[in-house]
């Protein structure tokens, strides 16, 4: 914090490579002296602040793979015909979402602006966790720079897209001059500032699946001011049947040091008629379902008494969703 | 570092500048091209005094690399209007004393030009909404709300 912020004090190289390939092959050659550039919005602070010195920047600005949004077929083909997916198999980096039920995704570059992905009207219709999380990020300027890959590759256990993309079962593609790989987001996080992401390796795309018939999802968190960081955040799927949980997901932010899925409350659901006692009495339960610290946002205590709260939002507003009553 | 030449294109005018990877686009933007409308406050993204248009749209200068703005078109508050033909804004602003201190204002008026470029006729609370990002320890918002008000109900906007 004694850092004087209105310079960057360290030296660096910057590459700015226009192909994937050439991106890889920096990030192989520098190994952890290289830091990704995506908007900058996590990475400029900490090296303002010293808490990073990369030596050097390899910026994804120009690589068309990590940007924009297109639905793809699974079967091979995009569904659009959009260079970036089609040259990231010609790169034998041919990767598949681990579920072969999925017909098609909604693929993000992992690029593309939090201020982009907010306005797609398939994100705002199908995926309204994402929506919601997204809207709650930062403001215009911070959003139209910061990146979803960002996001998640900085790996703060507050960051607001983590949630909603458990709980929507999104995957990542990864890539790495040594080849390609899928992860769940669910598996991505490892701690805080720590992900699976090997030091040479790229999130090139974030999947969604395809739409579910009676299906909602909801995002809720708690900042001191609108647009602040999280203090909490909870996000919650449900997919109907009548007035059965056909099958419900949950996860917390900034309640953990990674963000965290909480199968035991999703277990008291699935299966279940749900009415609005039980979303009480399971909601009840999130505060001995997570694992907050004392830190500059708030209190472990705080945190354990809004949890309820904040998931019992959230289960309802997902659950009449999914078309159901309450 | 290596040095490079780069181009930029502020307030419509193009610029070769050599740089090196570690300058910052608000730095250089005041102490290289001497247009000091655009402020630093915070440097960290907190505060939006330093809010410029990257290709139109509401960027925050002192996070921004210069290396990585080559060949942009970056609009700062001083490309808004002149002193003797000001953007209906910076009127507004007057006209509804939208302006205390005025350290904020440079990069309030740059994300206000934002919204109204994207959403000539917005509510109240979509101003608010835009303007969260942008702090001002002065004026309370009311009289910034007015004057934006203002500007996008005149005929032509
Ligand atoms: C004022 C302000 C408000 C904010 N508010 C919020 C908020 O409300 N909620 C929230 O969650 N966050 C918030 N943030 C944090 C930040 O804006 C987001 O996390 C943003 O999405 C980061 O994206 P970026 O593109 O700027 O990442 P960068 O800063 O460019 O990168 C972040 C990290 O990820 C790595 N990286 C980036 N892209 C990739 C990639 N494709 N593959 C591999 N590694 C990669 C970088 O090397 C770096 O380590 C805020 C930040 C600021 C400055
Ligand atoms: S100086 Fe850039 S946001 Fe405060
Ligand atoms: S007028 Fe003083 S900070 Fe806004």
């Amino acid at each position: 914090m004694l850092s004087d912020t209105k310079i960057l004090p360290g030296e660096f190289e910057y590459f700015q490579p226009q192909t994937l390939t050439d991106a890889l092959a920096l990030l192989a050659q520098w190994g952890s002296r290289a830091k990704v550039l995506a908007g900058g919005t996590d990475l400029i602070v900490k090296m303002k602040r010293l808490l990073v010195e990369p030596e050097c920047l390899v910026s994804v600005q120009d690589l068309p793979e990590l940007h924009g949004i297109r639905q793809e077929q699974l079967d091979g083909q995009p569904a659009d015909e959009v260079a970036g997916g089609a040259s990231l198999r010609r790169g034998g980096f041919e990767t598949r979402p681990p579920d072969s039920a999925w017909q098609h995704a909604l693929v993000i570059g992992a690029a593309t602006p939090l201020s982009l992905v907010e306005k797609d009207p398939l994100v705002r219709l199908h995926y309204s966790a994402l929506y919601e999380a997204l809207r709650s990020m930062a403001a215009i300027a911070a959003r139209n720079m910061g990146s979803i890959g960002g996001n998640l590759a900085n790996a703060s256990p507050a960051a607001d897209t983590a949630p909603p993309l458990i709980v929507l079962d999104a995957v990542l593609r990864l890539a790495s001059a040594r080849g390609g790989r899928t992860a769940p987001v669910e598996t991505f996080f490892r701690g805080p500032g720590f992900s699976l992401l090997d030091v040479d390796e790229l999130i090139v795309e974030i999947l969604l699946p395809p739409p579910r018939p009676q299906e909602g999802s909801a995002f809720l968190k708690l900042g001191r001011v609108s647009c602040d960081i999280s203090k909490i955040n909870a996000a919650a799927w449900f997919q109907r049947e009548g007035g059965l949980c056909l099958d419900c997901r949950i996860a917390f932010g900034s309640v953990a040091p990674m963000p965290l899925r909480t199968p035991a409350l999703e277990n008291l659901l699935v299966g279940a008629e749900i009415g609005e006692r039980l979303l009480h009495q399971v909601s009840s339960q999130a505060g001995a379902a997570i694992f907050p610290i004392d830190d500059v946002r708030s209190s472990s205590q705080y945190r354990r008494q809004v949890a309820p709260v904040l998931l019992e939002e959230a289960l309802r507003t997902a659950w009449i969703r999914t078309g159901g009553v309450l | 570092m290596k040095k490079r030449t780069i181009t930029l294109i502020v307030n419509g005018e193009t610029f070769e500048l050599t740089v090196v990877p570690n300058e910052l686009l608000l730095n250089v933007l005041r102490d290289r091209l001497h247009l000091t409308g655009t402020k630093y406050g915070c440097g960290v993204g907190e505060c939006g005094s330093c809010t410029v248009l990257l290709n139109g749209k509401a960027t925050l200068a002192c996070m921004t690399l210069v290396v990585s703005v080559d060949g942009k078109e970056i609009t700062t508050v001083e490309g808004l209007g002149r002193y003797d033909a000001l953007h209906p804004l910076q009127q507004a602003f007057l006209d509804h004393s939208a302006v205390q201190c005025g350290f904020c204002t440079p990069g309030v008026l740059v994300t206000a030009k934002a919204l109204l470029d994207e959403n000539p006729h917005p509510s109240e609370e979509e101003i608010r909404q835009y303007l969260r990002g942008n702090l001002c320890r002065c004026t309370g918002y009311t009289s910034i709300v007015r004057a934006i008000e203002a500007v996008s109900k005149e005929a032509g906007f």
